[in-house]
């Protein structure tokens, strides 16, 4: 039966062939993410476009023009303006944020004393990286040293008058120092009592939850420049005669409450997404409220909603350049102070400057999105939906 | 057996101490509750009192009356003046919030929904584009945006004499942004009574297409005739009264230009910063909508026959509102809110006429009062709004 005329058996494979040009490699991929229709064609060539008219001259003005280091304004001015450069520059003007870094930094806080200030953000960086590490030992140590003693000591070491330190009040007090001094203490006091206000506002005890409610919704429907007005006008009022605020204080307790508000509705959001099973198990444990709350409902109702615990810190970490308003300089009121500076001012500072301090509140928010996405992702066990 | 040794639980036999159970508990947490912020209200209200008197300080919302003596340099709705009343300063003051803000609402939608989509194209370039635009104006704070178009970009434009000339004798300088102003003669209410006409005939034709094509499957090109109708009955209605409309066209002066109508730098910034920076957030929201409709419904509407376009309309979209509209509702609110930072630019909203007035009479509880009334109200009112809208799209379920 076996056939044995047939005129020709391949006995080797073939080997395979490459792909025509069209679907392999850099066209493929262009075709299939570029050029796919007519009208992504269209798109792709405008953006491309676009992006050759603008992306130039702006590379051209933060880099190629700009004026690195200088003196003073003359680096950054045209002659006409009363500088060196020639007619028609313009360009980006670093030596000014070069010039006032420290400014930038520390505001007016005691060169001498700026050490004092260094410490404390070496010792919230070492305390801060183990803390943020998953695998990394001693976190419930770590997170006490964090939480409850690093601010003690560094309270201490920048307000000084003990321990031989020199007083340094806190109108001396500047810059990006300000901006972390109030978001980290927002954030502190903000978390415990936002998960307190969410508890309340979840309460079966009426009264209660109507206080929380009251509070929240009334934060929340006022800008956050109403509740700083609040805190620096009226605050004073509310104290008994010859009590008087520290002006720092002041703005902390009121960033601190506004995002306590926000803070308990994005817990609030975590709690009600427990499934009720989980709450009547923990009853038939025979678990008491604050039990059943502490290890079976916060572990998970904050898991749930830590994307938007981090969304509401870098809210509050953004919100902190209001406090320019009620005439406290953090990064963004002192870059705008030296905007003013008779040796600095030319049409290239502002602009400047801003995107400096741009870049630098940028570097935090986004550091923190992404940190929480990664959390996100590692501490997703598989209950969403 | 068994049965029997289990004592029956009555009143009598489990005698709970009063502390233990939870009911009293509860009344007795909830009456310390209100003791304590009592005692506190008590306290700072007594502390208050205490403090306005020895300062001697008037209260009571009186001051309103008064002489408001400051010039406010936007007022385009109300005649204003710094004889008028303090009243009629915050009267203004509010009418520039809500301007600046449903201006900002406005555009920051449009744009939100172009970038949220672009986002999701297929198409690489643009992804990445309004990838990068989401991530700068997410992280970055609203002030700064402010700042930098006010400080960075419209108050570097150049003077008045050399004002960049934009088409349709529109000018551009650093004192803001100035366009022919139309000027109505005699006649011209019938061009408004036009619009009305055709917008009130539009609703009538969409109404009748709508009928017609759940009685006959026939469709009906219902937006061209919209369109017409709201284009034509004003315009027809202009050329019966023999074109009563002119323009005012700003013209350059030796040192500004005159005529036309101006928006000034603070509002342009503030507008452009809100816009832009809440933007970001819409896209975000948007592409998450978009994301959250199952894949199946638009397998299922192309396995039905529908095309791309259809797909997206009336299949994806109608369920991306249902998740878009109540974070699309807070961000409404926070653009309102945020128009507070005007005060930081000196464009005069609510917050920065209140502060002016907060500084000159010292009534800060009255004034920060105001605030907390105003915007509570208008967060009321929008998220009234939005609700009645959300329950319109909503999912109509057996």
């Amino acid at each position: 039966m076996v056939d044995s005329n047939l005129s020709f058996v391949r006995t080797e494979m073939l080997q395979g062939q490459t792909p025509p040009l069209a679907e392999r490699g850099i066209v493929r991929w262009m075709r299939i993410n570029l050029f796919a229709t007519p009208i992504d064609a269209a798109l792709t060539i405008f953006a491309l476009l676009l992006i050759a008219w603008y992306l130039p001259p702006v590379i051209n003005w933060m880099f190629v023009q700009a004026a690195w280091v200088g003196p003073d304004r003359s680096v950054c001015a045209t002659v006409a303006q009363g500088g060196i450069q020639p007619e028609g520059w313009s360009g980006a003007c670093w030596a000014y944020v070069n010039a006032n870094f420290k400014q930038f930094m520390y505001g007016p806080y005691p060169q001498d004393q700026i050490w004092r200030v260094n410490l404390v953000g070496i010792m919230f960086v070492l305390l801060l990286i183990p803390l943020l590490i998953p695998k990394a030992p001693y976190k419930v140590a770590n997170a006490i040293t964090f939480f409850f003693i690093f601010p003690i000591v560094g309270f201490f070491l920048l307000v000084g008058g003990w321990f031989g330190l020199t007083y340094v009040e806190t109108p001396l007090w500047g810059g990006l120092l300000v901006t972390l001094v109030i978001s980290f203490v927002g954030i502190c006091v903000s978390l415990p009592l936002g998960i307190i206000l969410a508890l309340g506002r979840r309460s079966q005890l009426p009264v209660i939850k109507m206080f929380c409610v009251i509070f929240i919704e009334t934060i929340r429907g006022i800008p956050l420049i109403t509740v700083l007005f609040m805190a620096s006008y009226m605050l004073p009022l509310f104290l008994p005669p010859g009590v008087t605020f520290d002006k720092l204080l002041r703005a902390l307790i009121g960033v601190a409450l506004f995002a306590s508000a926000y803070m308990a509705e994005v817990v609030r959001g975590g709690l009600q997404a427990i499934p009720k099973g989980q709450y009547e198990g923990a009853d038939s444990l025979g678990l008491g409220y604050w039990q059943k709350t502490r290890l079976i409902i916060l572990p998970q109702a904050l898991k749930l909603v830590i994307p938007s615990i981090v969304n509401t810190f870098i809210g509050l970490f953004k919100d902190t350049s209001l406090v320019s308003v009620i005439s406290m300089f953090d990064l963004l009121g002192t870059v705008k102070q030296h905007f003013s500076d008779a040796n600095w001012a030319s049409p290239q500072t502002p602009i400047s400057g801003l995107i400096f301090a741009g870049f630098v509140f940028w570097i935090f928010c986004f550091g923190m999105s992404r940190y929480s996405i990664f959390m996100e992702n590692r501490l997703d066990t598989g209950h969403k939906r | 057996m068994a049965s029997q040794d289990i004592t029956p639980v009555g009143k009598d036999s489990a005698k709970v101490s009063l502390l233990n159970d939870p009911k009293v508990r509860g009344y007795i947490f909830q009456a310390v509750a209100v003791l304590a912020i009592a005692g506190l209200g008590y306290w700072i209200v007594d502390n208050t009192i205490a403090n306005l008197q020895r300062a001697r300080l008037a209260t009571g919302f009186g001051f309103l009356d008064g002489r408001s003596g400051f010039d406010i340099s936007s007022s385009p709705f109300l005649a204003y003046s710094s004889d008028s009343t303090y009243l009629k300063a915050l009267m203004v003051g509010f009418l520039n919030t809500l301007t600046v803000a449903f201006a900002g609402i406005i555009t920051a939608t449009i744009l939100g929904f172009v970038i949220g989509i672009g986002r999701l194209s297929h198409n690489w370039l643009i992804r990445k584009l309004c990838t990068v635009y989401v991530e700068v104006f997410r992280n970055i704070p609203p002030l700064l945006v402010i700042f930098f178009w006010y400080l960075g970009v419209l108050s570097v434009l150049p003077q008045a004499r050399q004002s960049i000339t934009l088409p349709f004798n529109m000018y551009l300088n650093n004192r803001g942004f100035f366009f022919p102003a139309p000027v109505f003669g005699d006649g011209a209410w019938l061009a408004g009574v036009g619009l009305i006409a055709g917008i009130v005939g539009a609703l009538l034709v969409r109404r009748w297409a709508h009928k017609r094509q759940m009685a006959t499957g026939q469709q009906f090109p219902v937006g061209l005739t919209a369109l017409a109708l709201i284009v034509g009955f004003p315009l027809l209605a202009l050329v019966i009264k023999g074109f009563p409309l002119s323009f005012d066209y700003p013209v350059l002066g030796a040192f500004n230009l005159r005529g036309g109508s101006q928006i000034g730098p603070e509002f342009m910034s503030l507008f452009l910063a809100l816009s832009f920076y809440t933007a970001a957030f819409i896209a975000e929201i948007v592409r998450a909508g978009i994301r959250g409709v199952g894949k199946g419904q638009s397998e299922a509407s192309h396995a039905l026959g529908l095309r791309a376009g259809p797909t997206t309309r009336l299949v994806v979209v109608p369920q991306a509102m249902r998740i878009i509209i109540p974070p699309l509702t807070s961000q409404y609110l926070n653009l309102t809110k945020n128009s507070s930072l005007a005060v930081a630019i000196g464009y005069p909203d609510l917050v920065a006429v209140g502060g002016t007035i907060l500084n000159q009479t010292g009534r800060s509880i009255e004034v920060v009062a105001i605030f907390m009334i105003v915007y509570l109200s208008l967060s009321v009112l929008t998220s009234l709004f939005m609700n009645w809208f959300n329950a319109k799209m909503a999912l109509v379920e057996r």
